[in-house]
């Protein structure tokens, strides 16, 4: 496949940034989406000029490290994925591929395609957690969950926590990463002793991040690679309101 | 010897580690405020250890390179994690739980440490519930488990196919709330380039802040090492892109023993390779065994056929498949371990029988199981895998066989520790994947999550107290002393050396380079020619690396290349450890098989007589070979015996 | 902002009730008693405000919460985004100023002349009432003014369908069994809103 490329290039978190173009030869539709970056990257390796920077590590789809966004949709045209397991064969030979940084105020650029998505930790820290120390848990069996709950919580939380949710969202709102922590939590029992604070808690720290707010426009939804369901704002919602008033 | 003391606490086997916790040395409340650990890596052990530290009162300092400490590579382990808890009452136990590791890995791990791990193997279950990490739950709302790699009992406990991902979000949880608390210094993106020792104890590291480029130096009273394994040395592996063996192998030059480095686990159930530029292998989990068949042609002229794309499996009839894992092993079948499993995949196609283009694939087949418990019940329990087969590949399991081959996918070796997880250097400590662990020459399936675990919530935060009880009345370190300085400027030197090469060849083009020596001499069946080629071309790309290595952009930037570059540099010399070791070891055991040590029937032949022991390597300068400690292995609770899974 | 919202939407029903009245009894004066009842009544004056300060309301919010979120997003994709979305949720601020510009001139026709205008008057056992129902006959006699009409209720529909749903969801209402109802009844209520609208000008203009 031959490829037009037009990827933003930003050197460092002050400078302005802007598109450059280039062309890419021979790529096999059998390689993904990052595969295709390396070979571009080796190109600019061997012209002494500088690789497209970009965030990545496991490459299976799970750590979250990986996120850009690829003709208008975060992770590319393919959905349930991320960006580095989209593969070439999602393309078309000749096709112009634009691809862009994470945008929103919480995620500033760090360096080409690579942001910082730190306000993600600072949120999970405003109680995204039970607070048990090591050591003084019963036995596990003594706690029992139904198992509709169990499989809702883990439904919320399969979130990866890659920020696609905030980049797809016109308003760049956090909403489902948060709904999906609170929902995780909040529906099993171990959660529920902590549930209002820990919701007002991260609603609080989730504006002070400067995230938008939701307006259920539903794109988190559709380009979440773990499918978590718009749902978990609802949930969030509703425990807000419990924790209120 | 004096460098290699187990210190495995006196008395019977399953009393040692309640001896050893009784009679311990503690640090008061008071006193742990004082006292500074950093901890390198936040996977299992890592976030674990150091949430746990943390809460316990002392000041922790905690490292990774990536973005957030919630991307650490334990992330990825899909099938389950093992307990001793016999919660379905099929007769498991502790000791049961021991047994089968020792086992599995081929009688080469310490029997104490082993035994330690099944114990505490329960208090992670109920530490990881009350953390809310949802693990699957039977309608009853109890717990559910499935059974796993061969194991005669269902002992594990799981979370869809992402039980890897919970159990750290659970930790990194842990984490952030220690971090909120004041209790964690949490540096992301800041990775470990040397170890700072004073007066013979780890007092602190030298880190580079990724994104700057800058040094910055770190003490604190003690060093926990949880960088995770080394399988990035072969480049193609089911590792992260990032993860590499640099911290260790600091260490390592430091004075910290190596334990064991040719121990590397190949997982049978990857997906092939597919072209040059491919960066990563894919791992499906183990689980898919359960129900999956593995099979070839029995034919060479079909498998040639498949190789040219002619045929797909489905023209294949079902006389003319060879299920070669249920011919050789009848009682275990699909289900042997892993190093048999991939032993016997890589033995078919060496002999001409692979199924893809490269010949280098075996199939894995649902159609039995399809036909037998219906789609419905195999997209429940696999449903999440064979999506990610499809996506990956654009084949549908549900129709034809999938593809698999052998991967490298985790190391048993690592850094060595005594009982108490202490390395070879005073207040330096190794815990999970990084140590040389408790896996012996091969791990068992669900084991590598139990194990981090539990070096980080329930052994280390006791045993490094007995070190640290010693350093009460130690103030904390300047870092503006003459061991930072002298650390740091190493560092500086060896980066500006590697920026100054300014050669032709990418960091990726040798490193591939040095992955297809390490696949081909020391992958999954070694010979001594083989490995004294492998040493020779080694020492000859490390030259080319050293003169011919092109790194763009500078020092002071986010300079990936660099970082490449930097931890390629320690993959070169530690490829040249392991095929040291390997050479050693003349025998084959586990994920080490040596092709001069086979049965008639080719089969892995142990020398238990002469090599009952951990291979404990220690640096010695630059030039010249590592020197061998041995630290033998004494077996009283268990029979060795020749490992049988026919 | 729901909240509000989920009060206008009780409003436009009333509203619309009214207009209905004109239809179905086909008597100008019942509309114009009904008006005047409107206009009169204590009760309906102190809700007057109070709908008034839930508009405000909704506004503000609106406002508020608009800035918030360019401010969200400082600098925006080159590619316009393609994610598959609730269409005119993207559009909300958009159809809110031409719904509010309709406002303001369906204000100045009608409920400005009422209160501080000339509108024809007709005097029934010694009360006197503005005779709205002329009014809009004539009003409605005019194309333009018809069309306009009518397209701001269209205008008034896309921010309805997403605004309705929307509403629900930001109460913490969604889930497998409610939401496909709540969908439902969304779509009924947008086309029974546009579509009831829109049948008196089009009735007094093609009488």
């Amino acid at each position: 496949m031959n490829l037009k490329l037009k990827i933003w290039r930003q050197k460092d978190s002050k400078s302005r940034g802007k598109f450059i173009n280039y062309q890419l030869k021979n790529i096999s539709p059998d390689s993904s989406f990052l595969e295709m970056l390396d070979v571009l990257n080796e190109e600019l390796i061997s012209k002494n000029e500088e690789p497209v920077v970009f965030d990545h590590d496991c490459r299976e789809g799970i750590c979250g490290a990986c996120g850009m966004y690829i003709n208008g949709r975060p992770h590319g045209p393919d959905s349930l994925i991320t960006v580095c397991q989209l593969h070439m064969r999602k393309f078309n030979d000749g096709d112009t591929i634009v691809i862009e940084p994470w945008r929103a105020r919480a995620f500033p650029v760090i360096k080409d395609l690579a942001v910082d998505r730190s306000a993600f930790d600072k949120l999970i820290q405003e109680g995204g957690y039970v607070s048990v120390n090591t050591g003084s848990a019963p036995d596990a069996n003594s706690i029992p969950v139904k198992k509709e709950f169990a499989d809702l919580a883990m439904d919320a939380a399969a979130c990866i926590g890659c920020g696609a949710c905030v980049a797809a969202c016109k308003n760049a709102s956090a909403m489902l990463f948060v709904g999906a922590k609170i929902s995780h939590l909040a529906l099993l029992p171990q959660g529920k002793v902590e549930a209002s604070e820990r919701v007002s808690r991260m609603v609080v720290k989730m504006d002070e991040l400067g995230f938008g707010n939701c307006t259920n426009t539903g794109a988190c939804e559709a380009e979440c690679p773990k499918g978590i369901k718009l749902t978990n704002i609802a949930r969030l919602n509703r425990e807000y309101y419990k924790a209120v008033f | 010897m004096d460098k290699i003391q187990s210190r495995i606490p006196e008395g019977p086997l399953a009393e040692k580690w309640s001896n050893f916790k009784s009679n311990q040395n503690l640090v008061n409340p008071a006193n742990k405020r004082k006292l500074d650990v950093i901890v390198i890596g936040t996977g299992l052990a890592g976030a674990s250890a150091a949430a746990s530290l943390a809460e316990m009162g002392f000041k922790v300092k905690s490292f990774c390179y990536q973005d957030s400490p919630r991307r650490a590579h334990s992330i990825a382990a899909q099938g389950g994690i093992n307990a001793a808890k016999n919660y379905q009452n099929d007769g498991d136990s502790i000791y049961r739980l021991f047994f089968d590791t020792v086992k599995g890995g081929d009688y080469r791990s310490r029997e104490a440490n082993v035994y330690r791990l099944a114990e505490v193997s329960n208090n992670i279950i109920d530490q990881c519930v009350a953390q809310g990490v949802p693990f699957a739950r039977e309608y009853g709302g109890t717990l559910d488990n499935r059974s796993f790699g061969g194991a005669l009992v269902s002992r594990t406990f799981y979370a869809r196919g992402q039980t890897g991902q919970q159990l750290l979000l659970g930790a990194y949880q842990a984490l952030n709330r220690q971090i909120k608390k004041g209790n964690v210094e949490m540096y992301p993106r800041m990775e470990m380039y040397n170890l700072v020792v004073i007066d013979g104890k780890a007092r602190g590291i030298i880190g580079r802040d990724v994104i700057t480029g800058k040094l910055e130096r770190f003490s604190a009273h003690a060093v926990v090492l949880a960088s995770g394994g080394y399988g990035n040395v072969f480049f193609l592996s089911t590792m992260a892109m990032g993860a590499n063996a640099s911290a260790a192998w600091q260490c390592f030059k430091k004075g910290a023993l190596f334990g064991n480095p040719c121990f590397v686990q190949i997982h049978p159930t990857c997906i092939p390779v597919h072209g040059e530029y491919q960066s990563k292998l894919t791992l499906m989990s183990e689980s898919l065994r359960n129900d999956g068949r593995i099979w070839v042609p029995k034919k060479k002229e079909d498998a040639e056929r498949l190789q040219r794309g002619e045929i797909t499996g489905m023209d294949i009839p079902e006389e003319d498949r060879d299920y070669y894992l249920e011919r050789r092993y009848p009682a275990f079948g699909n289900l042997v371990p892993r190093d048999v499993a991939s032993r016997a995949a890589k033995e078919r196609c060496d002999a001409g029988f692979g199924v893809n283009s490269t010949g280098l694939a075996v199939f894995l087949d649902f159609k039995d199981a399809i036909e037998r418990l219906g789609k419905d019940v195999i997209e429940a329990k696999y449903g999440n895998l064979f999506q990610m087969y499809e996506k990956i590949t654009d084949d549908n399991p549900y129709e034809v066989p999938m593809m698999i081959y052998p991967a490298i996918h985790y190391s048993m070796g690592g850094i060595w520790v005594d009982y108490e997880l202490q390395t070879s250097i005073p207040g330096l400590f190794a815990i999970g994947e990084s140590n040389f662990s408790d896996h012996g020459a091969n791990r068992l399936g669900a084991s590598a999550l139990m194990q981090g675990l539990a070096d980080g919530y329930f052994v280390l935060p006791y045993t490094i107290q007995n070190f640290l009880a010693h350093e009460i009345n130690t103030p904390r370190f300047k870092t503006d002393i003459p061991e930072f300085e002298a650390a740091e400027k190493e560092v500086q030197e060896q980066l500006e050396k590697l920026m100054a090469v300014k050669g032709t060849k990418s960091v990726d083009t040798l490193h591939k380079h040095l992955g297809r020596i390490m696949w081909e001499y020391v992958g999954m069946a070694r010979n001594r020619d083989g490995l004294m080629k492998a040493r020779k071309e080694l020492k000859m790309l490390k030259q080319e690396f050293w003169t011919d290595v092109k790194i763009p952009g500078n020092l002071d930037d986010l300079n990936p290349e660099l970082q490449k570059a930097s931890r390629l540099a320690d993959f070169l010399e530690l490829g040249e450890l392991m095929t040291m070791d390997a050479l050693n070891r003349e025998e084959s055991c586990g994920g080490h098989f040596r092709e001069e040590y086979k049965t008639d029937e080719g089969e892995a032949l142990r020398n238990d007589k002469d090599f009952t022991y951990v291979a404990a390597w220690e640096y010695k300068e630059e030039g010249k070979d590592p020197e061998l400690h041995r630290e033998p292995l004494i077996f009283e609770n268990i029979e060795v015996k020749q490992r049988n899974y026919k | 902002m729901s909240l509000a919202g989920i009060f206008l939407l009780t409003f436009l029903l009333v509203h619309l009730g009214i207009n209905l009245l004109v239809i179905i009894f086909d008597d100008p004066m019942v509309y114009n008693k009904a008006a005047h009842f409107m206009g009169t009544n204590v009760l309906i004056k102190i809700f007057e405000i109070v709908l008034f300060g839930g508009l405000l309301l909704h506004m503000i919010y609106a406002l508020i919460l608009q800035v918030q979120n360019w401010i969200a997003r400082p600098k925006r994709y080159n590619k316009a985004n393609y994610s598959n979305t609730s269409f005119f949720s993207k559009f909300m601020i958009h159809t809110a100023v031409i719904i509010m510009v309709f406002l303001v001139i369906h204000f100045i026709d009608f409920y400005f002349k009422a209160k501080f205008g000339h509108a024809a008057e007709i005097h029934i056992d010694g009360v006197t009432y503005h005779d709205f129902a002329a009014e809009i006959e004539d009003k409605f006699k005019m194309l333009p003014f018809v069309i306009f009409y009518i397209a701001a209720f269209v205008f008034l529909g896309f921010h309805l369908i997403h605004g309705f749903q929307s509403a629900f969801k930001t109460l913490g209402l969604e889930n497998k069994k409610y939401t496909p109802v709540i969908q439902f009844l969304a779509a009924l209520y947008t086309v029974i809103i546009v579509g009831g609208y829109s049948i008196m000008p089009l009735l007094i203009y093609f009488k």
